[in-house]
């Protein structure tokens, strides 16, 4: 109850208010909702099991969220332009064997994160150019290809290994150990997170990334380079992938071709649950970061008080819809507000 | 060239476009000159929309020529047309419904440095942008409800105004304003019609497509008629002459 008097209180920032604080309220409310979700989530948790808040536990959840936060913080670039990247899990899983083969042949961290890095930005590239330049109506087709391509490339090249064993020391570190208490892969996200929030409010580029998915047709008409948007938008994609793959190569100290599967569902719920808007146009980092720490909190949650891993899954299913719901009623109340601003125009 | 006063800052000479069979434009001419307002008028079909989408570069003219400020213009895309200084507002607006007055302003070409960097790369001056389209806004007299929403939240009339107030910060020859009142309530319609006759006052050279009779005798100050892709008629429009221009339109004999 206490958040509510406050955003209401907060909501006539700047210039006058619109009619209808009722609407304009509830609109507010809607943007921070996932966030106070989440809280709120948070606190249930811990009355149901004291464990939930033990730092030891809370280092699992970030360790255990690294590597959707990062992914999904490319995903939701892709997401706001209207697009979807299914391919994500599945370049993750194919860098870690790429850096897994490349570690085998020379013990450097260098080579073997180029190698991952590389291996996604590649991916990101085919198909951001297929889908822009094979003129296909939706990107989904391109990447449920590529997932499909890479999953089976994984697979060939680890030849009948589901783990490869080994990563350079430096990368497990990144992927496994701690600096003042915090796990490592916590620094990782800052650091993504830090940048694409640049990329994609401070920059033209990001900018840019609104206007396609705001209106795609109206972007190629006021001389955006819609083309180019979306490449380096897949491509930034990919390269999150390939972070990602660095990131869970060293916590487990392995690569696999079984590594990240249904991350791409897991990353396209976590930017949904947080807020941004399917429909393009609509979210911020933020919403990436928020959807992929409520998955990964639910996940542990679930794991503490012994719940069926299966629950887990019903969950997270229900909250996307509750997402995709939420996103629905925005839509209704801003046109709402757009028709008593029409009424009242004096 | 200096025989007469300045030239016309858009002339259409002798204008043909064919689709396939259809003589969508049969030798058209037409002038429009700053500080004034020029009707475009004509039934459905008439040409009125192809003859605007040769000027703002969506279609290339099969014959004819289009000149401005009274040098021939090479005008074959949108984008050529928009750095030649013809900005066109169409039904659709070509808003972003997510972004904010100012950023759809600027949308584009946006205020932004280091200028070494490739475009794409630089960092936006969102309060430079801000500022200048709020002096624009207020210069123009639009009253916006809030600076800082994005435009989903504002009615069809103020979008409207937005859509055109961006239109004219760019166009530094002609605005295109295809139906500006089409989807707009009487009250709404007001505010833009204030709106053209404030960009006419301040010198810009406005082309108006409408089907509303009394706008047009409100504010053009000259009208030209199409029908069939024939130019029918040019006349400065009043109550006297409505039913005259009536009948150019659908081709009865007065």
């Amino acid at each position: 109850m206490r958040e509510r008097t406050n955003t209401a209180s907060i909501s006539p920032t700047g210039g006058p208010a619109v009619g209808g604080s009722a609407i304009s309220l509830a609109l507010r409310l809607l943007s921070i909702g996932p966030l106070l979700i989440l809280i709120l989530l948070a606190a249930v948790i811990r009355l149901l099991t004291p464990n939930f808040l033990k730092p030891a536990n809370l280092g699992n959840i970030v360790a255990q969220t690294a590597v959707i936060a990062i992914v999904a913080a490319g995903q939701h670039l892709v997401i706001l332009t209207r697009g979807i990247d299914l391919s994500v899990g599945a370049s993750l899983a194919l860098a870690t064997v790429i850096g897994g083969l490349v570690f085998r042949v020379a013990d450097s961290a260098l080579l073997v994160t180029l190698a991952m890095l590389l291996t996604g930005l590649t991916v990101g590239a085919i198909n951001g150019i297929v889908y822009v330049f094979g003129r296909l109506p939706h990107p989904f087709i391109v990447t449920l290809a590529t997932l499909s391509i890479c999953r089976g490339l994984a697979l060939e090249f680890s030849i009948g290994h589901t783990t490869m064993r080994g990563m350079p020391d430096a990368i497990t570190v990144l992927g496994e150990s701690s600096s003042f208490g915090i796990p490592n892969s916590f620094f990782v996200v800052f650091g993504v997170a830090a940048i694409v929030l640049v990329m994609a409010k401070a920059m033209v580029w990001g900018r840019w990334i609104y206007a396609v998915g705001g209106a795609p047709e109206a972007a190629l008409e006021m001389g955006i380079p819609v083309k180019a948007v979306l490449v380096s938008t897949y491509m930034i994609s990919g390269l999150c992938a390939g972070i990602g793959a660095v990131v869970l190569a060293g916590r487990t100290a392995a690569s696999s071709p079984l590594y990240g599967n249904l991350l791409e569902l897991d990353t396209i719920a976590a930017v949904i649950i947080g807020g941004a808007s399917f429909l393009g146009g609509r979210g911020h980092i933020g919403h990436a970061l928020v959807g992929a720490l409520m998955i990964g909190v639910i996940r542990n949650a679930l794991n503490l008080l012994n719940v069926d891993v299966f629950f887990q899954m019903i969950a997270i299913g229900l909250i996307i819809v509750v997402a995709v719901q939420a996103d629905v009623l925005r839509n209704h109340l801003e046109a709402r507000a757009r028709a008593r601003e029409a009424a009242s125009t004096p | 060239m200096r025989a007469s006063a300045a030239p016309p800052v858009l002339a259409v000479h002798h204008a043909q476009k064919r689709f396939g069979a259809v003589h969508a434009l049969r030798d058209v001419s037409l002038e429009a000159h700053r500080g004034e307002v020029l009707a475009l008028l004509g039934d459905n079909g008439a040409g009125k929309s192809t003859l605007v989408k040769c000027i703002s570069g969506v279609h290339a003219l099969d014959e004819g020529e289009i000149l401005l400020d009274g040098e021939a213009a090479s005008i074959h895309s949108p984008s050529a047309a928009r750095r030649a200084g013809i900005e066109t507002v169409y039904q659709d607006l070509a808003l972003f419904d997510n972004l904010t007055p100012a950023q759809n302003f600027y949308c584009g070409r946006e205020i932004a440095f280091p200028a070494w960097l490739p475009r794409g790369l630089r960092f936006l001056s969102g309060r430079a942008m801000d500022r200048e389209a709020a002096a624009v806004l207020e210069r123009l007299r639009v009253n916006l409800p809030r600076f800082d929403a994005p435009v989903a939240l504002m009615s069809g009339g103020q979008r409207q105004a937005i859509a055109v107030a961006r239109a004219t910060v760019f166009a530094r020859k002609v605005v295109i304003l295809d139906e500006p009142t089409a989807a707009l309530g009487v009250r709404e319609s007001r505010r833009v019609l204030d709106l053209i006759a404030q960009l006419r006052a301040e010198g810009n050279a406005v082309v108006l497509i409408t089907h509303n009779m009394e706008h047009v005798i409100e504010l053009a100050d000259r009208a030209v008629v199409l029908r069939q892709g024939r130019k029918v008629g040019e006349l400065k429009p009043n109550r006297a002459n409505q039913q005259e221009l009536v009948g150019m339109i659908v081709g009865a004999e007065a």
